[in-house]
């Protein structure tokens, strides 16, 4: 096997290699600064090299009454976009997984789209929808914004795995005396379990850090990643818009890994949900 | 034999003798949501797009007419906007390609085990990590008092930067407001989109046929140019789907890291805003599902929709 | 005979497609029945049918003498081996073999002896608590079997079940299922596209062919007697006569088949019955198969025929007739087969 592998002109060049890592430096190395930048003294602009370090500014964030608010906010908007997107993407995935009729084509552009089309135009098509319908700004008006958007990341998952699991398993278990609603809950979802799971983390990640729809939808609520922009466009407190950026590369590091593993080795799903 | 739960086992029966009624079952709620609530107000956006607002009195006028179109189209500054954005797009999908390229090959053709499921991780890691956060690092990296200024000052290269900051259009006061400084955090932001596609295309040549090239005595650059890139090119166009589209319509890097000459989505979301001419904005978010909409056709032809 | 599985002129297209057209059988009570033919001839569908899994566009279907037009798959008597065994991945070859106990809310006590008799019975003691993954292609297919049979179905239907196996493994499971077939006294529903494994494991068997059945009889009805110039030569090899040939050969106008086996190479100077059907050719090819060769005759006066000569012992064993050498065949009446089907 070995030298099969490294057969002629299989051993890549110095400069692929250089290439390749050059490319993940420029992928990966930004993030460093906002963990460096989180410790610098200096609270007026963002000086390289930074002259002093300090851990004082996390319990300054710690006391921070309105990031605490937006924080409540962002996670119950997530909370619910994600349970609303692993219902409509799973009963949409086990619908059209080995079904066809006609329209199935529409039914999948439909669940795509939300993501196909740039998210300022979902963004206002629901700003102006809640204007002529008069629905006023809340909690509500933010999820559904997300969970639109967040139904095909679990849509992808489900119909992934569904396509994989063998679709003799659901007729053995009918033909072993199991209807319909024994097979989904003894033979269904134990199969489809993780991949719901990887699903519903990456939803959750998705609405987490959501900016560009909700700013259309959110009227005079906050949420977290609304508090980082409006801190970007003006910056009032420097350093404490570095902490909360490193809580939130840690927050949203722990679902995506989670959903990582979740369906690692079995299909990989998750660089086409977004 | 006690069947489980008599009336859902009667409900099971009946759909099992209607399966378009569990197809409807099952389709019921996410098509009204998705349909009803989502395509609703995107058509709601598109119907205002064919009203107007009076000139004199600033209000929106509720007759279908192109007069929005016509005024969208017929000002030179909004042609501006409009090629800006698409030769930013055009750029970014470019530099992406051209960096994504070396890393996707790497992964498909040479790391195993391990070392691919690192690379795998570290190209879907930023996919999925938090777009603002994303966006601030750049803002650290870019600001005149930032790592890049303080590299060229210790190299002694101070100068340099400055020459190319004169330059017309593309520079500016600094990098954080150039379009130099966008192109950077555009090209940054979507290149794991680009990556993934090529990857997967990558991933599924097959190895028999480089090989078979090189039995033929063919040159690994030769074999590379005529039998590896044309296979992965519909990837790559896969990849800059993504990559064009998600340039098209981002207003927030535009507005946090660039001048005050404007882009599609700073357009559409200050004239809803500020501007309250919701029939422009609307017809103006009608232009990147238009560009989108030619380039999706070209691509379908380059076969990338395989390779999705 | 009571009735196991009814079709009565049953059809399921799939589009344009009929899989099943116009099919009736009947299968009587503890018969193994063998259902064959090429792939996409309609076999597994019809299978499918009986199970409950499709569900026919015309023509009724009796199981047990119950019409089971509706009936769910899990109200339905009977049990299915699948092809890929289709064993539940997360669970252990125990609770396999068990399920369907379990969703019938059978105590647990009696669930894991009566999962332990099936093992037993599949011979596969002490491997309960393994998952699928952990067993062979025959572990498996022996699971399945297990599981199927647990509720004592009063039809079995199996869909190629010995497939994806090897040929020695598939010969000794042909025995095994024949056994077990006749130890449980039940019907067997058996699709398989190899005819040796069709005729020699059924009692009776329906070949079938682009949605039809071509014909229903025992193996030696089949093989001896087949109806149509497809059973003829899907069914073993077969010499199909026709036209001016048939009328130059047999004297008669039709279509017939001869078995390679029944027609005799005739060494110099031997006179073959005076009744048996003469013919003269040379001998365009030999093929060596072990136990037999066959001889590829291209007839004097045109047309050609196939024959099979088994290398037993006796006279020209080891050295009979060559490539290019005249030959001289004889075939007795009885061993031309009238073809009355139209066939296709």
């Amino acid at each position: 096997m070995r030298s099969k592998r490294k057969a002629i002109g299989e051993r890549a060049s110095w400069g692929l290699k250089l290439a390749a890592l050059l490319g993940l430096l420029y992928l990966h190395l930004p993030m460093v600064f906002i963990f460096l930048y989180a410790f610098t003294t200096e609270d007026k602009s963002y000086q390289f090299p930074p002259p002093g370090l300090t851990t004082k500014w996390f319990a300054v964030a710690a006391q921070r009454e309105d990031i605490w608010q937006a924080l409540f906010l962002s996670l119950r908007v997530a909370a619910t976009a994600t349970c609303v997107a692993l219902i409509l993407g799973s009963l949409a995935a086990a619908a059209m997984v080995r079904s066809s009729f006609f329209g199935r084509e529409t039914i999948t552009l439909l669940i795509i789209l939300p993501i196909a089309l740039p998210g300022i135009i979902t963004g206002i098509s629901l700003r102006s929808a809640y204007n002529l319908l008069d629905i006023p700004f809340s909690t509500w008006t933010i999820v559904i914004g997300h969970a639109t958007f967040c139904v095909v990341v679990v849509y992808n998952n489900a119909v992934a795995r569904l396509r994989r699991t063998s679709g003799s398993l659901i007729e053995a278990s009918m033909d072993l005396g199991a209807d319909g609603f024994q097979t989904f809950r003894h033979v269904v979802l134990p199969n489809i379990a993780t991949a719901l799971l990887a699903g519903g983390m990456l939803a959750f990640a998705l609405s987490f850090d959501e900016v560009i729809v909700t700013t259309f939808t959110a009227g005079q609520q906050t949420t977290l990643p609304i508090w980082m922009l409006s801190e970007l466009v003006r910056p009032r407190s420097r350093p404490v818009t570095n902490v909360v950026a490193v809580f939130v590369i840690l927050s949203t590091l722990v679902p995506i890994l989670v959903a990582y593993y979740a369906t690692r080795g079995t299909e990989s799903v998750m660089g086409s949900g977004r | 034999m006690s069947a489980a739960n008599p009336p859902l086992r009667r409900l099971s029966t009946l759909l099992y003798q209607r399966p378009r009624l569990l197809l409807l079952a099952l389709l019921a709620a996410p098509l009204t949501w998705l349909g009803v609530i989502y395509l609703g107000s995107l058509f709601s956006l598109l119907a205002q797009s064919f009203f107007y607002i009076d000139g004199f009195t600033g209000q929106i006028v509720h007759e279908l007419s192109l007069r929005t179109y016509a005024e969208l189209l017929s000002s030179p500054a909004n042609w501006d906007v409009i090629l800006r954005t698409a030769g930013m797009a055009s750029a970014v999908t470019l530099a992406a390609a051209g960096i994504g390229f070396p890393i996707a090959y790497y992964m498909a053709r040479y790391a195993t085990g391990r070392v691919k499921a690192l690379f795998y991780l570290a190209v879907m890691l930023p996919l999925w990590s938090s777009y603002l956060v994303r966006v601030y690092a750049w803002k650290l990296i870019l600001a005149k008092e930032g790592i890049i200024g303080w590299t060229f000052e210790q190299l002694k290269l101070s100068w340099l930067l400055e020459g190319i900051l004169a330059v017309p259009v593309i520079g500016g006061p600094s990098l954080s407001v150039s379009y130099i400084g966008m192109f950077l955090v555009f090209t940054y932001m979507w290149l794991p989109y680009m990556i993934l596609p090529t990857q997967a295309a990558l991933e599924r040549v097959p190895r028999s046929l480089i090989e078979a090239s090189g039995d033929l005595g063919a040159h690994p650059f030769e074999t590379f140019r005529k039998v590896v890139l044309p296979l992965a090119f519909p990837g790559v166009v896969a990849g800059s789907i993504f990559t064009f589209s998600l340039t098209l319509g981002d207003y927030i890097i535009p507005y946090l890291i660039g001048s005050s000459r404007f882009f599609i989505g700073q357009v559409v979301f200050l004239q809803q805003g500020t501007a309250g001419n919701i029939p422009l904005a609307a017809a103006f978010s009608v232009v990147p599902i238009v560009i989108m909409a030619i380039y999706l056709t070209v691509a379908k032809r380059l076969g990338a929709f395989d390779a999705l | 005979m009571a009735s196991a599985v009814r079709f009565a002129a049953v059809s399921r297209h799939f589009g344009e497609v009929r899989a099943v057209d116009q099919v009736s059988f009947e299968v009587g009570d503890g018969e193994f029945f063998a259902m064959l033919g090429p792939s996409g001839s309609g076999k597994t569908t019809c299978l499918r049918l009986i199970a409950g899994f499709e569900q026919p566009d015309h023509g009724r279907v009796w199981v047990q003498e119950q019409d089971v037009d509706g009936v769910p798959p899990y109200e339905r008597p009977v049990n299915t081996v699948f092809q890929d065994y289709a064993l539940f991945p997360h669970m252990s070859v125990a609770d396999n073999v068990a399920y369907a106990l379990m969703v019938r809310r059978v105590p647990g006590t009696e669930r894991r002896a009566r999962a332990e008799e099936m093992l037993e019975l599949v011979r596969l003691k002490g491997m309960s608590a393994r998952k699928p993954a952990q067993l062979s292609g025959g572990q498996r297919q022996r699971v399945a079997l297990a599981r199927a049979l647990i509720s004592h179905p009063r039809v079995l239907l199996l869909d190629e079940p010995l497939g994806a196996l090897d040929l020695k493994l598939r010969e000794q499971m042909q025995l095994e299922l024949k056994s077990l077939q006749r130890k449980l006294g039940i019907t067997f529903i058996y699709v398989t596209h190899d005819q040796q494994e069709a005729l020699s494991m059924s009692d009776r068997l329906a070949v079938f062919n682009h949605g039809r059945v071509e014909q229903i009889g025992t193996p030696e009805e089949i093989y001896e007697h087949p109806a149509t110039p497809f059973v003829a030569a899907f069914v073993g090899t077969s010499n199909l006569v026709e036209g001016a040939d048939a009328e130059r050969l047999i004297g008669l106008a039709g279509a017939y088949s001869i078995r390679p086996e029944r027609i005799a190479l005739l060494a110099p100077g031997e006179t073959p019955p005076a009744d048996h059907i003469k013919a003269a050719g040379a001998i365009e090819a030999v093929q060596y198969q072990g136990a037999s060769t066959r001889y590829d005759i291209a007839l004097e006066g045109g047309g050609r025929l196939v024959v099979v000569r088994q290398n037993a012992e006796g006279a020209g064993r080891m050295n009979g007739p060559k490539t290019g050498e005249r030959a001289i065949l004889a075939f007795a009446r009885d061993a031309v087969q009238a073809m009355t089907g139209d066939g296709s």
